[in-house]
């Protein structure tokens, strides 16, 4: 009897993520959410740059990868020509938080009916642990060796509650996948976040608060402890945003 | 029946446009190419298509990058300093071979530069749209009939050969008015865009849209793929005027609103008696070596006017393997020659000769 099975939208191919890190946990929540749905053949998504860059080996819909921080246009371009497929972003915090910003801000306050998966884990980490637009005041980074200095290095950025603010935003929620109950949470937020899309409600974000145990240089049980001590109480989980229901 | 309307340069770029089933238009306003996306906001929606105001140039390059990569038929435009920006993005659509139309209505620069017509963006883009190894088409329109039918090509070539064409106009081709005949066109066959990434629907494999590589071997073999049509591209679809030059000792060459006063100055240099000819590249990248060469055999001397401060002129020495003296005349950041400059220049090489 199968108890447990790997989503069919889920390509059979090895990760390359390192030990303990959380896009695996993510990656499959996207495509069960998918697998649920049953929209694999409508579905096209967008990889970013970042360590999520190769997302487009890893799902079985079609996959665009796009430049650095681009996505959210990309997805405009696509969803905009295609209205009947499907369109979601994958993209890490400096991808959507800093090179992106103005794409990510202007695709939800245009209220495009696009899904994007914001992982947010406070650190570059395919350049090797540099300070991120989400990094925590006080968090070493190579980039903050001495501690991000909100003086010097400025102050993070909450992108839920920003986009919270625009009348585009149909459904913005924070989730976090440090627990078995979190990541349950994060599972029907996603489907959410896809079914805001199928009703043609408008723009849906789902951040997703990670880890990064190689560059936090911290053991995976260390990393989900930290986020839930550290990046909870400033990134607070729940729904920020959600006119799916008017 | 044929039908001339008078429109502006801009306007029959956008409307070449949707009657080449272009239904899709990403653009951020600015001088002087504005026309082109209010033109393209009034008619897309009566033909079922949408012409969407960016954020930015950056994300309106990127929307047409997503546009191309579902497969639809997708244009933007801009001038000068937008385009630098689009550069990124332009870069990523060549990595990823999609088919799009780029306008360059050109201005004076650098910088925010002026908002005059000016030629001054051939090297970036005939050399330099982007990083990487890559080139695009380039087509250089002369008339606003040529805007129109360049834009019908330049739909045609990019998806033929899954490459970005860039029409490089400048403000005075955008600006001017004059009579365009929109049924001169003649669409060619086209393969089906199998390659798309528009949903699998449970019926093939899934497409991926990419232009990262992780192995130097792969990443090679693509770059060959794509200079490989290149050439095939120099192969089929150089285009060029000739005038009088069978026996031009004097043969200047031009393009855009630059070739045209050229001509009125070759007229005036053969009322004089003076052995001139022009040859107007039309493609500026693939760049017509031929005919400058074939002219080279019996011309004397070669003369390059543009509107910059002679970005062209390394192109034609090189076609010409520099077996005849060049000389370069240009004026920049907005001004224009007239045809007694010009004249005034080939006057000085008869001398010489």
């Amino acid at each position: 009897m199968v108890v447990f099975e790997k989503p069919k939208s889920l390509s059979p191919v090895p990760f390359h993520y390192c030990p303990g890190c959380t896009h695996g946990i993510v990656h499959r929540l996207v495509a069960e959410a998918i697998d649920k749905l049953e929209i694999e053949g409508s579905t096209i998504g967008i990889a970013p740059v970042g360590c999520s860059v190769f997302a487009y080996n890893y799902f079985e819909c079609d996959m665009i990868q796009a430049a650095h921080g681009r996505a959210p246009a990309v997805a405009t371009g696509l969803k905009r020509t295609r209205p009947d497929s499907v369109v979601f972003t994958y993209q890490g915090d400096g991808d959507l938080a800093a090179i992106g910003t103005a794409e990510t801000v202007h695709a939800a306050t245009r209220g495009e009916n696009i899904t994007i998966i914001f992982i947010n884990n406070a650190i570059y980490g395919m350049t090797g642990g540099q300070m991120a637009p989400t990094t925590l005041p006080g968090q070493i980074t190579t980039t903050s060796p001495y501690g991000r200095d909100r003086k010097i290095q400025g102050n993070p950025i909450r992108i839920c509650e920003m986009l919270s603010t625009l009348d585009g935003a149909a459904y913005v929620e924070r989730v976090s996948v440090d627990s078995p109950k979190n990541i349950m949470r994060a599972k029907r937020s996603i489907e959410k976040a896809f079914r805001t899309q199928l009703d043609k409600k408008g723009f849906s974000l789902v951040e997703v608060l990670s880890t990064c145990p190689t560059n936090w240089g911290m053991s995976p049980v260390e990393s989900l402890e930290w986020l839930r001590t550290n990046m909870i109480p400033y990134y607070p989980l729940g729904v920020f945003k959600d006119t799916t229901e008017e | 029946m044929s039908t001339k309307v008078l429109m502006k340069g801009n306007e029959a770029i956008a409307e070449a446009a949707i009657k080449s089933g272009c239904r899709y238009f990403f653009g951020y306003p600015i001088t002087p190419q504005t026309e082109i996306s209010e033109h393209l906001a009034k008619r897309m929606p009566k033909v079922g298509g949408l012409c969407l105001q960016a954020e930015s140039e950056v994300a309106a390059i990127n929307m047409v990058m997503g546009a191309a990569a579902g497969g639809s038929r997708v244009m933007t435009s801009s001038s000068s300093p937008g385009i630098s920006l689009k550069s990124e993005g332009l870069s990523y659509i060549v990595g990823c071979d999609l088919p799009c139309v780029i306008v360059n209505v050109q201005r004076g620069g650098p910088g925010l530069g002026g908002i005059q017509p000016a030629q001054s963006d051939y090297y970036q883009a005939t050399k330099a749209g982007g990083h990487g190894d890559m080139r695009i088409v380039v087509l250089a329109p002369a008339s606003v009939q040529e805007m129109a039918a360049l834009t019908a090509e330049a739909f045609d070539i990019a998806d033929l050969y899954r490459t970005p064409v860039m029409i490089l106009a400048d403000g005075a081709l955008g600006q001017m008015m004059e009579p365009v005949d929109f049924s001169v066109s003649s669409p060619r066959s086209l393969p089906e865009k199998d390659w798309a990434a528009k949903g699998h629907g449970g019926k093939r494999k899934k497409n991926i849209i990419n232009s990262l590589y992780m192995d130097p071997a792969d990443l090679e073999r693509s770059v060959h793929r794509r200079f490989a049509r290149y050439a095939d591209i120099k192969d089929k679809e150089t285009r060029f005027e000739e005038v009088m030059t069978e026996d031009a000792d004097i043969v200047i060459v031009a393009y855009g609103i630059t070739s045209r006063i050229c001509k009125s100055a070759l007229n005036m240099a053969r009322s004089k008696g003076i052995k001139a000819g022009l040859v107007r590249p039309i493609t500026l990248s693939p760049f017509p070596d031929a005919p400058l060469k074939k002219a080279a055999e019996s011309a004397k001397h070669f003369l390059v006017a543009e509107l910059n401060m002679g970005q062209m002129v390394d192109d034609v020495k090189i076609a010409i393997d520099c077996q005849r003296p060049v000389t370069f005349f240009g004026r920049t950041g907005g001004m224009m020659p007239s045809p007694e400059d010009i004249l005034e220049k080939i006057e000085d090489i008869v001398k010489s000769l």
